[in-house]
């Protein structure tokens, strides 16, 4: 795992030529069932809904229009800015964002605290993490579920204790989803951070203490900055996932915790029925992610030069 | 390896990686303990039975179980070989076929099932499969799959052929053999762990997803998970317990192999 590659593999060039014919089964699979379908939808999102899902092919901006226009019951008075799907967006952008923030205060030093074990004992801390990121994230989003029940075992273990006097309602809350993303993403945070510090030149430490630096200015002005693409790449892989989250608003959260996943499944399988505006919705998402990928590419690119 | 002194000052990061591990575990610790519950009340402890793991292979919802549980592994292993075939090839591509038009291209297009979220790629295959007259079923559960185990299968095929030398390959061509006698006498001998592990972890996200599954699966069909969340949503019942505890113990087998292969390809280097 340490060292990577030798120079001379990534250069080699033994199956020239071949390479466009090798990648071609890559290249139909994921052109057709997933570069396609996103084409599809975005088109999609432009046509006419059915009523009980489906889409009549007319052309309309309708679907964006209900999104961010509110034209009033009929329809027909001045058009203003529709805050409900907005405020959605922005409540799941904020619910990401904390989740991030909450990863990346118990990740980082979890990453840091495996990463200066030694060798042996690095990888079964590693192996500790990896683990529940291979459970089934319905099964772990079932689990904090039980727990925070209103008679979990979480209530009935702080009523045992005197903590609390009633049980405190967990469940269907703000704090709830909250718990969830935190809890289903952490260790997308902790695996490219520890990377990242397993790679890092502890001598660079040495010398900086030799300098009279205190451990917290190491920690800032020398180890972050070498750090910091593994923490950036942290920070996507939970926010991303969270902002389009679905099992954790949709089994920890109630109606009063809607996210962009149910909004968007609600149009697809629920009472909603709105193709085009799911459709649009989704489109809505994928540049918000898109977009925060490109500035990653970006300054990740930047960063080379 | 000597540790700098300044360093140990980090003194609060073991327990936070302890915390980290505690939080990580312990609902899932909790739920298996309670799949053992005797009770019919699920949170008062009534002491060990099996018997809602019995009631999963002969209780009332032991059929629904069963047909959902033959569904899912049938479609993780198809799936997970399918991607794995595709990873490798294209990890011969990108790691043995030099400079090509495309290449940055591709490694892209194979990364981009990880890019968009999962619930646009759930919505658009079901409205792709829809609009060009599929019927929603076990094969577009299938398909849909493949392309998102690409890329779990892909990292770990890729970061193995990196750090397996060519030049067994080169000395092989230098004797005459074919690219492909090369690939099939030399290179795949030297890959099995990472294939191995590349196709263990497309099998646990094929067996694992919910969300896209739910939206290609069609009417009547159901896998583990499009099951077990369909139950939980009339509340959690000791009967998922046991079947959630199960599945995380298969879970944790097929990642506890996939990293005893990966440690004994890194061994014998």
């Amino acid at each position: 795992m340490a060292g990577g590659a030798p120079a001379g593999a990534s250069n080699s060039e033994i199956y020239k030529g071949n390479g466009p014919k090798l990648l071609l089964p890559a290249w139909v699979f994921i052109g057709i069932f997933l570069v396609m379908p996103v084409g599809i939808m975005a088109v999609y999102s432009f046509l006419t809904k059915e009523f009980r899902g489906g889409v009549i092919w007319e052309f309309t901006w309708a679907a964006y229009d209900q999104f961010f226009l509110n034209r009033g019951l009929f329809g027909d008075e001045p058009p203003s800015i529709e805050w409900t799907y907005i405020g959605i967006f922005w409540r799941s952008i904020w619910q990401a964002g904390l989740a991030t923030v909450l990863c990346l205060l118990i990740g980082f030093p979890t990453a840091w605290f495996i990463a200066t074990r030694a060798a042996k004992e690095r990888s079964v801390w590693l192996f500790l993490i990896t683990v529940p990121y291979w459970v089934n994230l319905l099964i772990r989003t079932v689990s904090m579920k039980f727990l925070i029940r209103d008679t979990g075992p979480l209530n009935e273990f702080l009523l045992a204790l005197g903590v609390i006097d009633a049980p405190l309602a967990l469940v269907n809350t703000n704090f709830a989803v909250q718990l969830g993303l935190f809890y289903s993403y952490l260790p997308f945070m902790v695996l490219p951070i520890y990377a990242a510090v397993e790679r890092y030149d502890f001598s660079l430490s040495e010398a900086a203490a030799d300098l009279y630096a205190s451990s917290w200015q190491t920690l800032r002005l020398v180890i972050l900055p070498v750090v910091k693409p593994g923490i950036v790449a942290g920070c996507i892989l939970v926010f991303v996932p969270s902002l389009g989250a679905f099992l954790a608003p949709d089994l920890l959260g109630g109606a009063k915790t809607f996210m962009i996943g149910s909004l968007i499944e609600e149009q697809f399988k629920g009472a909603a029925g709105n193709w085009p505006f799911g459709a649009a919705a989704s489109m809505i998402l994928l540049t918000i992610v898109m977009g925060v990928l490109l500035i990653h590419a970006r300054a990740q690119t930047k960063g080379e030069r | 390896m000597a540790k700098p002194v300044d360093l140990r000052r980090f003194t609060g990061f073991r327990a936070i990686t302890w915390l980290c591990l505690f939080v990580l575990y312990a609902p899932l610790v909790i739920v298996a303990i309670y799949s053992f519950n005797d009770s019919t009340s699920i949170t008062r402890w009534g002491g060990f039975s099996l018997k809602w793991y019995v009631d999963v292979f002969t209780g009332p919802e032991a059929p629904k179980f069963r047909d959902a549980a033959i569904n899912s592994f049938t479609i993780a292993i198809g799936a997970a070989i399918c991607a794995t075939l595709i990873a490798t090839a294209a990890a011969v591509a990108m790691n043995r076929a030099g400079r090509f038009k495309g290449k940055t291209a591709s490694l892209a297009l194979i990364n981009l099932p990880l890019m968009v979220p999962e619930i646009v790629t759930a919505v658009a295959s079901l409205v792709f499969f829809i609009t060009i007259g599929f019927q929603t079923g076990l094969l577009t559960i299938f398909l849909a799959h493949v392309v998102f185990c690409i890329p779990f299968a892909y990292l770990p095929i890729s970061a193995r052929m990196q750090s397996v030398p060519d030049m067994y390959e080169q000395a092989a061509m230098d004797l005459y053999a074919t690219p492909w006698k090369a690939f099939r006498l030399v290179l795949l001998p030297l890959m099995v762990p990472g294939i191995l592990s590349g196709f263990l972890l497309a099998f646990i996200i094929s067996l694992d997803d919910f969300l896209i599954t739910n939206f290609v699966k069609g009417a009547g069909v159901e896998t583990l998970p499009t099951a077990i969340f369909g139950s939980v949503k009339q509340g959690i019942k000791p009967n998922i317990m046991a079947i959630s505890t199960l599945l995380l113990g298969v879970s944790v087998v097929f990642v506890t192999l996939s990293w005893i292969i990966g440690r004994a390809g890194q061994s014998k280097r």
